[in-house]
């Protein structure tokens, strides 16, 4: 009746330690129960204990599961886009472990009978590791702020109003004042709604030549900017979501150079593509942010590079086909991204732009230290949460493949490399691939 | 000038006699050539003759030339040279007949307008399913389409415009948005051809929420319609259709994407009036920013050699305009300078007041179409506009009437002959496999 699972054969990679063992016969990582008993080169020269089961990774990487820190699970609400279940084996599938639910659901999560609720039912389906946020304001489209600290004792890890930005300058200060007293953070989708209001892809030559309404870069920029000052006001604890332009990494980078308390992460469209996916009219490239201009693409990578993006996240947002099925104006925003974050994340390694150990950083312990998660790392006694891939594995992405209940992916048929093997939750292994 | 154009009556003779479908290696329309002659096939010496009321052997020898050669050149095998001309106009008058260079020359009606384009319509080749945009056709196709429109205007000024071409064929307008001249020229155009003409208004707030685009274009394919000629109030809507029916597909304007037909009746227009599109400076003047008509003409002018600028209030112009490579002037008496063609636009009147212009008093001081703006342009310069005019807001009502310089009747008429020309070269290859 052990539950010892000993992992052999394994390169153990742990950002956050800067572990990075080589695959041998006599390293690898142990389980017990639900929890990591030992990590490292050597735990097995004594040989694996008889109680324990062995697996074998083959030579390929053992590192912590991944935490994403943006993820529609549509659940309650637009179940049949996805749900609690759905996503969560879209995780699994994807190598993450750990997700954290925007709260753009019906009814949205602003009070603590929705966070309840998402509980419970992650409960039920027990497979991944999920966690909420709460809105910053009531219905999360008032003026009116929520209860943050009732909201944060019942499990919300920070404030977001989801897909919509603050926009109200009075009620954001007020937030990131008044959320200070519960440790809370604050994350905004920084886009200036007045400006960006109607458009449906990036504005330049293309959305000229395509006759689509188009959203300024500067759109972004401008309420980064006032939110900054407001974070110097407050003192406040601020996260810019999904930053897609090369003014908002200078303006974070800045930010960061006056200590100010901000973070921000992007999401693999913004570094992998630019405004000209949308092509001909490709729904499935209308995103918020929409894809911007190849310098802004490269400027994303670059700010990855140096750190001033902190992590990394998929951004989910499913979508059916009567949403994505329809005239550019009319579809709706967003693509599904848990089932190819990790692929996305390794091109920046397999294009140089970063080594093994630190593109898995921006989407392990980084994004959990954001939030104060105890996940992302590999440690003794800490949860046992892990990831089996072959970072090298060349694959196709096949939406048609996707566990997820939307297919809505830009990167369809994106060669890539990469390929999740095995996803232990808790010590227990949730997605194992077939040989 | 007597002998160029006696030459291009002779040549284009030449062509058609022979009654054989290839000449010189190229495919030739034997239908129209056909209707060219029986319709104007007495060739002007022929008429001279019957009007001198003399025999070829007589006519011979007033030119110095044998009875078998004047047969011929009645044929319209070989033509006479100047001399011969001119010896028949200096022993005319003896037969007591008042005859003038004119009366060699080809008739205007079969005279074509454009200087050195065929008046017989070779056969190119046009690898097109549907017409979606300008931004897809080569400088051949769109020379193509204009020769054959061309020879529909002139077949529409005679009685014989009725045609039994698409005799049996189902085209349906289907309109998503409100159109009258659009959809009553492409009716007739369907008419004048043959064809049966259905009108389907869909007003699109009832898509908004039921039947999508594409519901609506899988039910009208169900009825196999040979063509569908769609409007839609969205860019790329029409493509989206498109993709899902198994007929051709006109695009009668989507969004502020294009407008191909517009476009090219305004090419014929100019053509016809011009004579050729090759160096025209061509101004565009008005709302670029949400006109379709005005991207596809911007596309088309230049594909074919004229140069394009644009006039408008820097509000009304789309981002990175200039990349389409014209000119961007916000004065119009500076952009108006040397134009040959002064094409304006509607500006809709939900953007009159405020929004995108303060007042139309104040738009139509700067950016109106009056005489004192006008002489800015060259003198025989042309005013155009797609219509429907705002008389007093964008083109003061004297200018629009000015019979001298508007072309804007002449434009309505050329919709018809594109339209029919369209319609004709897309249903081609289905009347050629179902004969």
């Amino acid at each position: 009746m052990s539950p010892r699972v000993a992992y052999t054969n394994a390169r153990v990679i742990d950002p956050a330690s800067g572990l990075d063992a080589p695959a041998s016969d006599t390293g690898g990582l142990m389980t017990d129960g639900e929890t990591i008993a030992a990590i490292g080169p050597g735990i097995f020269a004594d040989g694996i204990p008889e109680s324990a089961v062995q697996i074998d990774c083959r030579g390929a990487v053992l590192a912590p599961g991944l935490v994403d820190i943006r993820a529609d699970l549509c659940e309650p609400g637009a179940v049949h886009k996805e749900d609690l279940e759905s996503g969560s084996r879209a995780a699994a599938a994807g190598g993450v472990t750990t997700v954290v639910a925007l709260p753009n659901t019906d009814p949205v999560i602003d009070e603590v009978s929705v966070l309840e609720f998402i509980a419970r039912r992650a409960r039920e389906v027990k497979l991944i590791k999920v966690f909420a946020y709460a809105t910053v304001t009531r219905g999360g489209n008032s003026d009116e702020l929520v209860e943050m600290g009732l909201l944060k004792e019942a499990g919300a890890v920070a404030f977001t109003d989801g897909r919509r930005t603050i926009a109200n300058a009075t009620v954001l200060s007020r937030a990131l004042k008044y959320a200070q007293a519960y440790d809370g953070v604050i994350m905004q989708h920084p886009e200036e709604p007045v400006l960006a209001h109607g458009g449906v892809m990036q504005s330049g030559e293309l959305s000229t030549r395509l006759g689509l309404p188009g959203i300024p870069t500067e759109a972004e920029i401008i309420m980064l900017q006032r939110d900054l000052k407001l974070v110097e006001m407050t003192g406040g604890r601020y996260h810019a979501s999904h930053i897609s332009t090369g003014a908002a990494v200078q303006a974070i980078a800045n930010a960061k150079a006056a200590r100010l308390d901000v973070t921000c992460d992007t999401a693999p469209p913004y570094f992998a593509l630019n405004e000209l996916a949308v092509g001909e009219y490709r729904t499935f490239a209308k995103l918020s942010p929409p894809l911007r201009r190849e310098e802004d693409r490269q400027a994303i990578v670059a700010g990855l590079a140096d750190g001033t993006i902190d992590c990394i996240a998929s951004d989910h947002a499913p979508q059916d086909q009567d949403s994505k099925r329809l005239p550019f104006e009319q579809a709706e925003f967003g693509a599904v991204g848990l089932e190819t974050l990790l692929q996305l994340t390794l091109e920046l390694r397999h294009n140089g732009h970063l080594t093994l150990p630190d593109a898995l950083a921006r989407i392990t312990y980084r994004p959990a230290d954001i939030l104060g998660l105890p996940v992302g790392r590999l440690s003794v006694g800490g949860p046992a949460d892990l990831v089996v891939f072959d970072p090298d594995r060349p694959t196709r992405i096949e939406p048609g493949n996707f566990v997820s209940k939307s297919k809505n992916s830009p990167f369809d048929g994106r060669l890539v490399q990469g390929q999740v093997l095995r996803t232990v939750v808790d010590g227990r292994t949730i997605f194992s691939a077939a040989a | 000038m007597l002998h160029t154009n006696i030459r291009r009556f002779y040549t284009f003779a030449y062509n058609i006699i022979p009654n054989s479908l290839d000449i010189k290696g190229k495919k030739c329309f034997l239908r129209y050539t056909k209707t060219y002659i029986y319709e104007f096939m007495s060739t002007p010496l022929r008429i001279v003759r019957e009007k001198l009321n003399i025999t070829q052997t007589e006519l011979a020898s007033l030119m110095g030339t044998t009875q078998a050669t004047v047969s011929r050149m009645e044929a319209g095998q070989w033509e006479p040279n100047a001399s011969q001309v001119q010896a028949v106009l200096a022993k005319s008058s003896r037969l007591g007949v008042e005859l003038s260079v004119d009366d060699f020359v080809l008739p205007q009606a079969l005279q074509s307008p454009n200087n050195g384009a065929p008046a017989v319509v070779v056969d190119r080749h046009f690898d097109h399913r549907h017409l979606l945009g300008i931004q897809d056709l080569s400088p051949d196709e769109i020379s193509f389409l204009l020769d054959l429109s061309d020879t529909y205007a002139e077949r529409n000024r005679t009685a014989e415009r009725k045609q039994s071409l698409l005799a049996g064929k189902t085209v349906i307008n289907l309109f998503f948005e409100e159109s009258t001249r659009t959809r009553t020229s492409f009716e007739l155009a369907g008419k004048r051809l043959g064809a049966d003409v259905i009108n389907i208004a869909v007003a699109s707030s009832s898509i908004k929420k039921g039947e999508t685009v594409i519901d609506t274009a899988m039910t009208l394919n169900a009825m196999h319609a040979d063509a569908l000629v769609v409007r839609h109030t969205h860019a790329g809507a029409v493509q989206l259709l498109s993709e899902k029916v198994n007929c051709s597909v006109i695009n009668a304007g989507d969004g502020s994407h294009e407008h191909p037909t517009q476009a090219l009746l305004d090419a014929l227009t100019i053509r016809r009036r011009k004579g050729h599109l090759q160096g025209l400076l061509v101004a565009l003047c008005g709302d670029v920013a949400h006109s379709r008509v005005a991207r596809s003409n911007i596309y088309l002018l230049q594909t074919m050699g004229a140069r394009v600028r644009v006039i408008a209030p820097p509000t009304l112009v789309p981002a990175a305009i200039e990349r389409l490579g014209v000119e961007v002037f916000h004065d119009m008496r500076a952009g108006l300078a040397d134009c040959d063609i002064v094409m304006m636009l509607r500006l809709q009147r939900e953007r009159m007041q405020g929004s995108f212009v303060p007042s139309v008093h104040e738009y139509f001081h700067f950016y109106g179409l009056d005489y004192d703006k006008l002489s800015h342009a060259k003198p025989d310069a042309l005013i155009m506009h797609p219509g429907p005019m705002n008389r007093g807001v964008e083109i003061d009502s004297a200018v629009a009437d000015d019979i001298d310089r508007s072309v804007i009747h002449e434009q309505v008429e050329m919709g018809v002959a594109v339209r029919m020309a369209c319609l004709d070269i897309l249903t081609r290859d289905d009347r050629r496999n179902t004969p």
